[in-house]
């Protein structure tokens, strides 16, 4: 028994010293919002992944929703001494008070997926996407795609008022609007699901004529898109050609669309905060090196290009 | 023919107020009216109102006969996830069709039953007791999918959502044939004067030989089936099963399209026929809002601003003036008649 543990731990201390001299097996805490989503639990997935790639050891703590539950881990994280803290922060205020004690314990900590309102010392980076972008990407998409020709385009919202829906709105119109011939011409929530998207789009194609003057539709997830192409093919049309489609999230289930031909771009708001933050923590651990304040993710667009069915066997076992 | 006026004027107020939706609704999108012939299905906005009111028809056949015992079940909308969840599980573990429909047929019947015994036998109050699956319900829809949109690809199961037979889509079917059995079962029979005689005073009904627990039971268990068909026809529709968003605050429009029918929530007299139109009613708002191209911050502005204006015509308040107005009329005249006779 004791021989065992004698060779065990020699083994963990040779692991550590052969896992390199970066990461001299870091501990990081990571404050996860809840799992709500596919997208969110995916995220989880991926960050633990890049952790053991790097042979960061992770401790977990899912907040399920509550800003008190991500608190007390945060408390746990600085009391258990951790390198470093990553939070998914669930609301934007009434972090500055854990966020001090774990400045004055010199305990970094780092935002992921979405930013807070305290002042801007309390933490070392936030890592998110940048929504109106990804609206911009799909917009300059289909901008190249139509070239010269008129496109009527009809988009499907997301949940009326909330941030990504009001961002991603604005990045497509930045996107298209260098280019005269393309027109929103109608615009509705599909409150970012399937159902809604399917009966949205329904009633868009008669609304425009059968749907033969519509050109592209627009929408701002890939549940919504994946409604749309559902509906356009009850109504006799073929998604992909006679209707273009570009969304935004790149889920798997949109790679199958795109390997059908029935649906044609997406932008990837990708699950992987992870990887620029443990980059970021490493070179500051080491140099010192202050990174910048706001990391933008890459919004990376996927086309039928990309061999979507690759695509979506690597993301299928993500946990979207 | 007297039935049948009398059918008729019970009925007046929500097929007015159908009527005007309507005709508002082709003045601000032309087209709006017609029906066409294609890919040998009919297709028309109007048939997407019927197509698309299928679940929450379904729900307020089974609301109606709930509220009529002076109850009210908030959970269907979670059913609705539950029996869907169940469906595509089944489906993509490659189980046969009937087993598919008969297994999500059983859960929502059993989740029904569920409601029952805490309201009937516990005497738990309704809107409590449903509570408790309609929070709860989500998340064993969640345990059933896993946490993720579960999708299939089986076009016989798919076809309860989006296929049609003889030009007219398979969920209208469904929920016309389950309102006609359904309704046939309370009116042909002794049952639905019973419920409503376990509405209006339980204890009154029970003394006098009517075995209220046994209809308040069956009552939930049937709004629990309704709700099993209508999470069929979600999940199939869009070809999976979405626990987060399946059903999502559909008990609510139930309700809605209870009241609007003219059925009170203190329970007694219903009319499964009227709140059908009332479903109809808030189907039309709905569709009317996506074809007339009103931004969407404006959606639930509209649909209430509609519902107000409906719920207030049919208050007792308004129809009492009505009748006044009325009776002062027939009276003028008939002082009038007098007078031009005695003349």
């Amino acid at each position: 028994m004791k021989k065992a543990l004698v060779a065990a731990a020699a083994a963990a201390i040779f692991a550590s010293l052969a896992s390199g001299v970066s990461a001299q097996s870091l501990t990081v805490g990571f404050s996860q919002i809840g799992s709500e989503s596919g997208w969110r639990a995916a995220e989880t997935t991926v960050t633990k992944q890049e952790a053991e790639k790097r042979g960061v050891t992770l401790k977990f703590a899912d907040a399920q929703q509550k800003q008190e539950n991500q608190i007390k881990a945060i408390r746990g994280f600085i009391a258990q001494g951790v390198d470093a803290i990553l939070i998914a922060p669930v609301v934007a205020t009434g972090w500055d008070a854990v966020l001090k004690e774990a400045k004055e314990e010199n305990i970094p900590v780092i935002l992921l997926d979405r930013e807070i309102e305290s002042p801007k010392d309390l933490y070392l980076t936030a890592v998110t996407s940048d929504q109106v972008f990804e609206g911009k990407v799909a917009g300059e998409w289909l901008a190249k795609d139509v070239g010269s020709k008129d496109c009527k385009v009809v988009e499907l919202q997301g949940t009326t008022g909330s941030s990504p829906a009001i961002n991603r709105k604005k990045g497509f119109e930045e996107g298209i609007a260098a280019a005269s011939n393309i027109k929103i011409v109608r615009s509705q929530t599909g409150d970012f699901t399937r159902t809604k998207g399917k009966e949205v789009m329904e009633s868009f194609i008669k609304a425009e004529g059968g749907g033969k003057d519509i050109c592209a539709v627009y929408a701002h997830n890939d549940d919504m898109a994946v409604g749309a192409i559902q509906a356009i093919k009850e109504a006799g049309l073929k998604p992909g050609t006679d209707i273009k489609i570009v969304s935004i999230d790149a889920v798997p289930d949109i790679f199958q669309a795109m390997a059908k031909g029935e649906a044609n771009a997406t932008v990837e708001l990708t699950p992987n905060m992870a990887g620029p933050a443990f980059d970021a923590l490493e070179a500051y651990l080491k140099d010192k090196k202050e990174p910048p304040k706001w990391i933008q993710t890459e919004s990376k667009l996927y086309t039928a290009a990309d061999d979507p069915m690759k695509v979506y066997e690597a993301k299928k076992g993500l946990g979207y | 023919m007297i039935w049948f006026t009398r059918r008729l004027r019970r009925l007046a107020p929500q097929l007015i107020a159908l009527a005007i939706i309507l005709g508002l609704i082709s003045l601000m999108a032309p087209g709006f009216l017609t029906i066409s012939v294609q890919n040998g299905r009919l297709y028309g906005s109007l048939i997407d109102i019927l197509l698309r009111a299928a679940p929450v028809a379904l729900l307020t056949v089974g609301m109606t006969l709930v509220i009529a015992t002076r109850g009210i079940d908030l959970s269907i909308g979670a059913v609705i996830a539950i029996c869907g969840a169940v469906a595509a599980t089944l489906i993509t573990d490659g189980y046969p069709l009937p087993v598919v429909i008969a297994v999500s047929l059983g859960v929502g019947i059993v989740c029904g039953l569920w409601n029952g015994v805490l309201v009937a036998v516990l005497d738990i109050q309704p809107i409590i007791a449903t509570l408790i699956l309609m929070v709860a319900g989500r998340g064993i829809a969640q345990l059933i999918t896993e946490g993720v949109i579960l999708t299939f690809n089986d076009d016989t199961f798919a076809a309860l959502g989006s296929g049609s037979m003889a030009g007219i889509p398979i969920p209208i079917y469904l929920w016309v044939g389950t309102a006609l059995i359904i309704g046939l079962l309370m009116r042909r029979t002794a049952l639905g004067f019973l419920i409503e005689a376990t509405g209006i005073n339980r204890r009154a009904a029970s003394l006098a030989g009517v075995r209220a627990r046994f209809l308040l039971f069956s009552a939930y268990a049937i709004s629990g089936l309704c709700a099993a068909i209508a999470g069929m026809i979600v999940t199939a529709d869009i070809r999976g099963a979405d626990a987060n968003n399946a059903g999502l605050w559909l008990e609510l429009d139930a309700i809605l399209a209870v009241v609007v029918g003219g059925t009170s929530l203190n329970g007694g007299r219903f009319s499964i026929t009227a709140s059908l139109i009332g479903a109809l009613i808030i189907q039309s708002i709905n569709t009317g809002i996506l074809v007339s191209g009103f931004p969407p911050e404006f959606n639930l502005i509209i649909k209430a601003g509609i519902i107000i204006v409906v719920l207030t015509l049919q208050s007792p308040a308004i129809m009492t003036v009505f009748g006044f107005i009325k009776a002062s009329r027939r009276s003028d005249k008939l002082n009038h008649g007098t007078k031009e006779a005695t003349r």
